[in-house]
């Protein structure tokens, strides 16, 4: 990239934006397929919310602070980790239902290897994919800002 | 019921994280009915545990050696109302005194995390999950103690971090050791097996590796480094919740429970215990002497009166139990008075050394007042509630023919009294400094949380009458009394 | 057996390089080599003699599975190894910010 347009210079090279731009979109619903799927196969709410926040992780790194920032502000992300917090503990206690914090009121007894029987769980970790995906990535951004904040001074 | 007290404070956290950045009005409404709500459960649970005894309650319906499950019992009920009490008058008196801060939410979100992870540790019934709510209870302590992000409050953070993470590494360790050789992580169920297999080297092991982690926690002396750093870089209303319940909370009571109630009552424990809760009493007020900034005297004053807790449980007479409950109580109340006047000082004229103070008598007359009968009630002098709880641990001492200890616990106490009326004078009388000409007494809320713990302290007394004592402290006695028979009460129907 | 002594040997490694070295990062590095070595510690006290993953699946039976609560454990405490983690970063940032330096032996302004 020969071009001296301002724009450009933020962020990394051409040729890790155009990989970016393709994979990034495939990483995050390769995170909500294991989200969904945590009940009958490895990973869940934490694996498959680790890795939507490193989609947008890589988002940040090839394009730069700002764009990423303009998809999910710093505030924003605030706001969702609460949500997903609170998320958790509503279904948690809506197990009373049942007659036990917890338990899982939904279903009486999924079939295995189902995808939709397994009662509460997959809210649980949706409510927990959330948590984590935002959570990780506001732990990125305040670094990044820790850090600019310095070299700006 | 149980779970009441995670929902409440987790909710809190959460809501306070969400809506608190718009309106200062929502945070402290739900911070102090959080905290107030808390406080009045864990009256209920004394109720309960008095009316039917231990409750288990089991999450998901799961039985306990298979699932979570959470344990109250007189010692967890006694843990409860200490700690909700305490925090409900730190959040009262944060209102006015956290203004001086940005990001107030913040605190309160913080604050809150804390509250919760120390529930959880005491109404944990497994030991993993006990590790857990103890970390998160030190994670937000740690942001807590960084709260001011000043150059020493860093430091201090730093330093607390770094020992709180080899203080876990060591607890977990140990938690994993356990595991292998017990294959359960019940505490009930972990103790029925070790009553099995009896005491040998892997329990003395995990015992070292418990002290080490736990003895880090509650600041016992030869692990106490991070803590006059801690205490006195946080604010004030931090180091009051720092000093009043956690440091007891994640230390004595883990250590207590685990010792007495999972390990059963072993005598090269109970020395080592004993030994460490000497030195801690004599360097902690010896250390405290030379102080001349107001909280870190007070940082080191709590090292000493925690020596006095853990001394006095390591009897495991009746008596002695009977007497370190009682000065943990006493001790969380004016303790936590102590750090709420040193906050208060600090917020009128900004700033902690006690050389360019004196004189604050006229200006400040109720934080004067408070601090006096705190002083008093620290240092051991009759009508107030120290004298007992001392009088009680000597005389245990001497009744388990430990003369030696007792002697330490009366010179420690004569120390107290000597460095405490240093504070009294340097502080409140003597020639005012022409600096503080204009200052005033603090806000209404700040006056109103030291005058109900002074009035603890001037009332602690009344605890030994027997009719309160026998609701109050009696049921977390028995309970420590019952030693590895708590395995049977936990698991009662399933057994 | 050798290798849990292996696992305590790094287990010291990291205690040692908390303890001994004077730069902050070097520190928090010795931080995780602790945690590190606790987590492997428990995944080794799961592990059975050629053991399988502990899922169940579908028209087969599972034999040997190797103990999946340690597992369970660690993803915990690498949960809470993160945070602490990234609390320490975030206040080695702040730290050099205000005094310029890692090394701790000149971070000291508290005394006593």
């Amino acid at each position: 990239m020969v071009d001296s347009n301002k724009k450009e210079e933020i962020g990394m090279s051409f040729m890790v934006k155009t990989v970016t731009r393709l994979t990034a979109v495939v990483i995050l619903l390769f995170g909500i397929y294991i989200v969904l799927h945590g009940h009958i196969s490895p990973g869940g709410g934490f694996a498959g919310g680790l890795i939507i926040a490193l989609s947008f992780v890589q988002v940040m790194i090839a394009f730069g602070k700002d764009i990423a920032l303009r998809k999910l502000s710093e505030a924003k992300a605030a706001v969702l980790e609460s949500v997903g917090g609170l998320l958790f503990l509503t279904i948690a206690a809506l197990g009373f239902l049942g007659g036990h914090f917890l338990i899982n009121f939904f279903a009486s007894k999924g079939r295995p290897f189902t995808l939709f029987s397994a009662g509460t769980i997959p809210f649980y970790n949706i409510a927990i994919a959330i948590k984590v995906a935002v959570g990780l990535f506001s732990i990125f951004i305040v670094l990044v800002i820790l850090k600019r904040a310095k070299k700006e001074e | 019921m149980l779970v009441l007290f995670f929902i409440i404070s987790l909710a809190a956290a959460f809501l306070i994280a969400m809506f608190g950045r718009k309106s200062k009005l929502f945070c402290h409404l739900t911070s102090i009915l959080a905290t107030l709500s808390l406080f009045l459960l864990s009256l209920y649970a004394l109720y309960l545990v008095n009316k039917s005894g231990v409750i288990v309650y089991n999450i998901g319906g799961w039985i306990p050696p298979l699932g979570i499950c959470l344990v109250l019992d007189g010692f967890s009920a006694f843990m409860l109302l200490v700690l909700n009490f305490i925090s409900f008058i730190v959040a009262i008196y944060a209102l006015a005194y956290m203004e001086k801060y940005t990001d107030k939410y913040r605190f309160y979100c913080l604050f809150m995390c804390m509250i919760t992870g120390m529930n959880g540790v005491i109404l944990a019934g497994d030991i993993f999950n006990l590790f857990v709510c103890l970390e998160i209870a030190s994670v937000a302590s740690y942001a807590l103690v960084a709260f001011g992000t000043e150059a020493e409050e860093l430091e201090a953070a730093f330093k607390y971090i770094v020992m709180g993470a080899i203080a876990a590494s060591f607890i977990l360790l140990g938690i994993g050791l356990l595991y292998a050789y017990t294959s359960t992580l019940n505490m009930a169920d972990i103790s029925l097996a070790i009553a099995h297999k009896g005491f040998n080297t892997v329990i003395l092991l995990v015992s070292v590796l418990f002290i080490a982690g736990f003895g880090t926690k509650s600041a016992l002396v030869p692990f106490h480094g991070w803590l006059p750093d801690a205490h006195s870089s946080a604010p004030a209303a931090v180091s009051a919740m720092l000093s009043g319940v956690l440091i007891k909370v994640l230390g004595i009571y883990s250590l207590v429970r685990i010792f007495f109630n999972i390990f059963g009552v072993n005598q090269i424990i109970l020395m080592i215990l004993a030994i460490l809760g000497a030195i801690s009493i004599l360097v902690g007020a010896i250390l405290a002497i030379g102080q001349w900034d107001l909280k870190r005297l007070l940082a080191y004053s709590s090292i000493s009166q925690i020596g006095y807790v853990i001394l006095s449980l390591s009897l495991a007479t009746p008596l002695g139990i009977l007497g370190g409950l009682f000065h943990l109580f006493n001790h969380s109340v004016f303790k936590s008075l102590l750090f709420l006047n040193s906050g208060a000082i600090e917020y009128a004229t900004g700033c902690r050394n006690l050389k360019e103070m004196g004189g604050l008598k006229e200006k400040m007359p109720i934080t004067a007042n408070t601090s006096w009968i705190a002083s008093l009630s620290i240092s051991g002098i009759p009508p107030f509630s120290g004298f007992w709880s001392k009088l009680l641990i000597i005389i245990a001492c001497v009744q388990a023919n430990r003369i030696g200890l007792a002697l330490i616990a009366v010179a420690g106490s004569i120390i107290t009294l000597a460095y405490f009326m240093k504070v009294q004078k340097v502080i409140f009388y003597g020639k005012l400094n022409p600096a503080f000409d204009k200052i005033k007494e603090v806000p209404v809320s700040m006056r109103l949380a030291m005058i109900v713990l002074a009035v603890l302290c001037l009332l602690g007394g009344i605890l030994f009458i027997p009719r309160i004592l026998v609701y109050f402290l009696k049921p977390a006695v028995s309970v420590l009394l019952l030693g590895t028979n708590y395995a049977f009460t936990v698991l009662g129907g399933v057994l | 057996m050798s290798v849990y002594f292996l696992c305590l040997v790094l287990f010291s490694i990291g205690l040692y390089c908390v303890l001994r070295r004077r730069n902050i990062i070097k520190i928090i590095i010795g931080i995780s080599i602790m945690e590190y070595a606790v987590n492997l510690f428990f995944i080794l006290i799961g592990y059975r003699w050629h053991g399988r993953a502990p899922l169940l699946s579908q028209n087969q039976e599972v034999l040997r599975m190797v103990d999946p609560i340690p597992q369970e454990l660690i993803l915990i405490s690498i949960v809470i190894g993160l945070s602490v983690l990234a609390l320490l970063v975030a206040i080695a940032i702040k730290i050099f910010d205000k005094y310029n330096t890692f090394d701790i032996t000149k971070i000291r302004k508290l005394k006593g």
